[in-house]
């Protein structure tokens, strides 16, 4: 059983099951994200969000969830690794001339890039703020009492070059969203006449509401809209 | 016609096959492991036969010239494939099929075969839906059928305008499951370039590994030839580029007779010829003539558009020549016709050799029975023809899509022009009962014989045949030869008789090389074929085809002083394969013209201009050409007439009449 | 009635074979008429190459009428060309402007290695249906043929998967040389049909284990097969295909 599940996740499918399943996860990741971080919009000097973010750092269901994001995160990226290095093998000889965008759109034909791009934010991001609230430590504690992670938002995106990040960040999020999200679902065999305009319509407004939401964060603070 | 035995078995006619079957010799499991079989072709009746063989427990080798078994041309067939089946309970029967393929042939057939083929095609239906062949059906699950020409019922099956495809991916399916099973050995890209015969006696093949090029021998204890046609011999025809005459033409040179080479068939229903840069013709399936009315304008030269033409001043000449069947007369009778139509003067396009098929009427048509059907009572012009277009899509969209593709026109809009051009052999290699050819151990299965389709092929028809052939025929008679070959040891390769082979086309080959002309290949064959289109085609006649057989002389001298073949031996070379199959079209095309001249009448596909009635349909000659003419190659491009007599027992042999 | 006047350049690849290495090279050719196939331009081509006593270009083509599946080229970098739905042999030079040019290169991926100029090796293709792409059905074993009746919706679906043409143009177009959309179409065809469920499962195993032994790359689901396929075989398979291979891998 072990040596066919072996085979089974080895397997060109197995893979691919793979990417969708972790991709997915991520997705889900980036509900609650969004969700939590969209609580600045209260405007309340981040006590809702502190607030949140606290029940997020104490849970322990959050707790162990942490580790299994990470856990999908790297799968995700080595297995796109492996699957681009394989990719790359399977054609030794590349074209003098090639037209891709009569047949598929760009970003479906650079997700690697785009990840690349992500996974590049991704470490600025986490040593902005993960690191600092597991870490290094907060700066101090808000009204409620709770850790002022806020705060530290605030500083962030006060630099216009994070700001930047930031945008490039979610610009790569949101393509790689655009295909990944309905492509995690044909991986995973779903694609169904009736159901497809439902995958797509949902991927398109989750990326199309996720990303604005993102965008929205480090520019409405950078703007003073929030304080 | 001491030299051509038959061997119909004896009894009636609807017990001939089942006798035989339970009588003929059969081979046990165990000397089946020791007994090798080469199949040359992988086409319908290649494919069919070598899977079935090996299911038997033989032995088997295949080889086909394309990159794969899959690429034979019975894949390019369209309309369908015929089975007495009576699922329509149109009143179809065995007998009925044995009939109209008789008189289809014009009486040109042997009974005891066609009535085999006629037993066997409903088992073919079964077998190809088993293997997951997906034949159309209507909303009740059951299988569809359509008309084809020559007949009154429906017993035509198909897949969309894909039967030939459908039906031949399952035979490669059930080929390639031997493959992986081990038990056929697939030699791909290698030609068949010669057969090893030992005293008489098929033992192999010389086969060129198209890639390297490298000269292989192969040991069988029995060869089958199952290479397809030779229309190829007019260059322009609807066979691929390269479907060739070399396998069955080196088999005659080593001893097997030719039967009725100059049986062609001229299918009516073809894209005309736009340029001299043409290579092939595409033809447009015959289930076409089921809805399309075709017709020509009643004016000479009349150079209106197709639409402007008022409906009474267009002629539908098949409708008026023949009520009875209309449109869907036999291939030949509807391909003369329209040549008759344009060397009138009635023809249309910018060439004027080409008639209209329309599908106005069938739009409409469709578009009334669709509006009913949607309940739309007062349905609008536009309506009508929305409707009925979806219908006429459904049916032949494909085809429709590859007409405006070749020829930039939409034929939802505009008729389509067609012209008869060459597509079917009825002639091949002279095989008995069991499809032996006269050299022992060596047969031909599919359009490679001469056997089923008499003087003139039916609608799908050749789909039947060839998977008739390999799949239910030759795994049966094949052991009548092989009972008797179990005591025969597999051939070393270095045997003598291996060794000549090999020495003569390793001749050929280097031949080509030496000559260093200055014409390409093609150059040789566009002449050969203008030569047998314009002589040995739809009509021929006797000054013309002693012209053409002095003219092919010429060409072919012309040919062995002055091609020029580029590159090398041992290499991938398109070029060289091309040299040799023009070389041997260069010696059947003679011979065709040499039968044409002997067949002093008129009967199916061929056409002699001096014998025909008064109303210019064929006229046959019973009393002194009711036979096979099987030829001998004597050397030097001479060859032997052999007569084996057609005795029709059971069919009353009269005129045939489509009116 | 069809004088050509279209003028061309043509970057065609020549490579002698499979073990050395190969090169663009251009060819100017003139009064090509539009009426032309592809191919008969390439013929005209070839003609000329052998007057002046050049080895003409090596391609692969058989029946010229789009359905052998033989012809492959990859025209201006997309394989058969700028016309969907169609094969290189049904493309014809009334898709291409007086004074273009086209670059002309071989099916590339190494499951497809290059035998000579723009002939490519597709034997995996047949080793991948000789691993499963078949209902195990010996001649003569069968039941009549409206014994089983199949819906007709069922058996559309089988059809539209089965006319694949196996010409490797997915592959050819995919950017990971991925053979998925061929392998999915022949898994589907058997699936959707009742008399493919005895051998469903080893299929879809044996098959997908082929097709990753010859070396085709992975899917990422761009789409661009389905788009370039000249027989429009569709995306679906893949899932079905995907569905097909999970379930086997759950039961076994």
């Amino acid at each position: 059983m072990s040596n066919t599940s072996g085979k089974f996740l080895q397997s060109s499918l197995g893979k691919k099951l793979l990417m969708g399943l972790t991709g997915l996860f991520l997705v889900s990741f980036l509900l609650v994200h969004c969700f939590l971080n969209s609580f600045i919009f209260f405007n309340d000097g981040g006590l809702m969000f502190n607030q949140g973010a606290k029940f997020m750092a104490t849970n322990p269901i959050i707790r162990v969830m942490e580790y299994v994001l990470f856990a999908g995160l790297i799968l995700h990226m080595v297995q796109a690794l492996i699957l681009t290095m394989q990719n790359s093998k399977a054609r030794p000889v590349k074209y003098a001339f090639t037209n891709g965008a009569a047949n598929s759109k760009w970003y479906s034909r650079s997700m690697g890039i785009l990840g690349s791009l992500l996974l590049l934010f991704l470490v600025i991001h986490l040593a902005n703020f993960w690191v600092k609230s597991r870490f290094t430590g907060l700066p101090g504690v808000d009204a409620n009492g709770n850790e002022n992670l806020y705060l530290v938002m605030l500083e962030v995106f006060k630099n216009p070059l994070f700001v930047a990040v930031y945008m490039l960040g979610v610009f790569s999020l949101a393509f790689h969203l655009l295909h990944g999200f309905p492509s995690a679902f044909q991986s995973l065999g779903l694609n169904h006449k009736k159901y497809n305009p439902l995958i797509k319509g949902l991927g398109f407004w989750f990326t199309i509401i996720v990303c604005l939401l993102f965008a929205a964060m480090p520019i409405s603070i950078f703007c003073g809209l929030i304080k | 016609m001491s030299k051509l035995d038959s061997k119909i078995p004896e009894g009636s006619i609807d017990q001939k096959w089942s006798k035989y079957k339970s009588s003929v010799a059969l081979v046990n499991p165990a000397n089946k492991r020791s007994i090798e079989i080469i199949v040359v072709g992988s086409g319908l009746a290649g494919s069919s036969a070598a899977a079935s063989l090996a299911e038997m427990g033989y032995k088997v080798k295949v080889f086909c010239f394309q990159d794969s078994p899959r690429r034979a041309h019975s894949i390019a067939a369209q309309g369908g494939i015929n089975a007495a089946k009576n699922y329509q309970n149109d009143g179809d029967s065995t007998y009925r099929l044995f009939y109209d393929t008789i008189k289809g042939g014009d009486y040109r057939a042997r009974e005891g075969n066609v009535h085999r083929l006629a037993e066997v095609s409903a088992n073919i239906i079964d077998q190809c839906v088993a293997q997951g062949v997906p034949l159309a059906r209507e909303y009740g699950g059951m299988l569809s059928n359509r008309s084809f020409g020559g007949t009154q019922v429906q017993r035509t099956f198909y897949a969309a305008g894909q039967t030939g495809q459908q039906l031949l991916l399952g035979a490669y399916s059930a080929l390639e499951r031997q493959v992986g099973m081990g038990t056929v050995e697939m030699c791909s890209r290698h030609e068949m370039l010669e057969v090893v015969t030992i005293d008489g006696v098929a033992r192999g093949i010389i086969a060129r590994d198209l890639i390297t090029g490298k000269l292989e021998r192969h040991f069988g204890h029995a060869v089958l030839l199952c290479t397809g046609g030779y229309g190829n011999v007019f260059y322009l025809s609807t066979n691929a580029m390269g479907s060739n005459v070399t396998a069955a033409w080196k088999a005659h040179k080593k001893g097997a007779f030719f039967g009725n080479p100059c049986y062609t068939q001229i299918h009516p229903t073809c894209i005309p010829v736009s340029g001299d840069h043409q290579s092939k013709l595409t033809l447009m399936s015959e289930s076409l003539r089921n809805d399309g009315r075709i017709w020509v304008p009643k004016k000479q030269n009349d150079t209106r558009k197709a639409n402007e033409i008022p409906e009474e001043e267009r002629d539908y000449y098949l409708e008026r020549r023949y009520p009875a069947f209309g449109n869907l007369v036999p291939r030949d009778v509807a391909s003369r016709a329209a040549k008759e139509r344009c060397d009138a003067g009635y023809g249309v396009g910018a060439s004027k050799m080409a008639v209209y098929l329309d599908y106005k009427a069938a739009i409409d048509r469709y578009g009334h029975t669709q509006a009913i059907k949607n309940g739309v009572h007062n349905p609008t012009a536009e309506q009508l023809r929305t409707f009925g277009k979806e219908v006429v899509e459904e049916k032949y969209g494909n085809l429709f899509e590859m007409y405006e593709q070749i020829t930039g026109e939409n034929p939802y809009e505009v008729p389509m022009r067609i012209y008869p051009a060459v597509h079917y052999t009825m002639g091949g290699l002279w095989v008995d009962y069991n499809l032996m050819t006269t050299v022992p151990g060596m047969y031909a299965l599919g359009e490679a014989n001469f056997s089923d389709h008499g003087a003139n092929r039916l609608g799908a028809s050749a789909l039947m045949q060839g998977l008739a052939d390999g799949y239910f025929v030759i795994p049966y008679t094949i052991g009548s030869y092989l009972a008797n070959e179990i005591r025969t040891k597999a051939i070393p390769t270095d045997h003598e008789a291996f060794v000549e082979a090999e020495k003569a086309v390793q001749a050929q080959i280097d031949q080509f090389f030496a000559i260093k002309g200055t014409k390409s290949v093609d150059h040789f064959h566009k002449a050969l074929g203008k030569i047998m289109w314009e002589k040995c085609g739809m009509a021929r006649n006797e000054k013309g085809l002693k012209e053409a057989i002095e003219e092919i002389k010429i060409l072919r001298s012309e040919f062995w002083k002055d091609v020029r073949v580029t590159g090398t031996a041992d290499e991938f070379n398109p070029e060289l394969e091309k040299a040799g199959r023009v070389a041997d079209f260069l010696e059947l095309g003679e011979l065709m013209c040499i039968d044409a001249l002997n067949r002093n009448e008129s009967c199916g596909g061929h056409f002699r201009e001096e014998y025909q009635t008064e109303d210019g349909e064929a006229k046959r000659d019973d009393e002194n050409y009711k036979y096979v003419a099987a030829w001998e190659n004597k050397g030097n491009n001479t060859y032997e007439l052999h007569k084996e007599e057609l005795n029709f027992e059971v069919i009353k042999i009269a005129a045939r009449s489509y009116k | 009635m069809s004088q050509g006047n279209m003028n061309l350049t043509l970057k065609v690849w020549r490579q002698k074979n499979s073990k050395t290495n190969g090169q663009l090279v251009t060819y100017q050719l003139k009064d090509i008429s539009p009426d032309m196939s592809f191919l008969e331009m390439f013929d005209v081509l070839n003609e000329q190459l052998i007057v002046k006593g050049e080895e003409p270009v090596a391609f692969d083509h058989d029946c010229r009428e789009g359905i052998c599946g033989m012809c492959s080229m990859f025209i201006n970098g997309r394989p058969h060309g700028p016309k969907s739905k169609v094969t290189t042999c049904q493309l014809h030079m009334r898709s291409f402007k007086d004074g273009d040019t086209i670059v002309v290169e071989p099916w590339r991926a190494a499951a497809f290695p290059v035998i000579k100029d723009l002939t490519v090796d597709r034997s995996a293709f047949d080793r991948i249906i000789a691993k499963g792409g078949y209902i195990s059905v010996n001649t003569g074993n069968a039941q009549d043929a409206n014994n089983l009746p199949i819906p007709k919706p069922d058996a559309d679906a089988a059809f539209s998967a089965a006319a694949c043409i196996g010409c490797g143009a997915c592959v050819a177009t995919c950017k990971n040389s991925s053979a998925m959309l061929f392998v999915s179409a022949k898994i589907s065809q058997l699936a959707l049909l009742p008399q493919g469920q005895v051998e469903r499962t080893t299929r879809a195993k044996s098959m997908v284990a082929q097709m990753d032994e010859e070396g085709f790359g992975n899917c990422s689901n761009t789409g661009a097969c389905e788009v370039e396929c000249p027989k429009g075989i569709s995306l679906e398979n893949i899932a079905r295909m995907n569905r097909e291979f999970f379930a086997a891998n759950i039961k076994e």
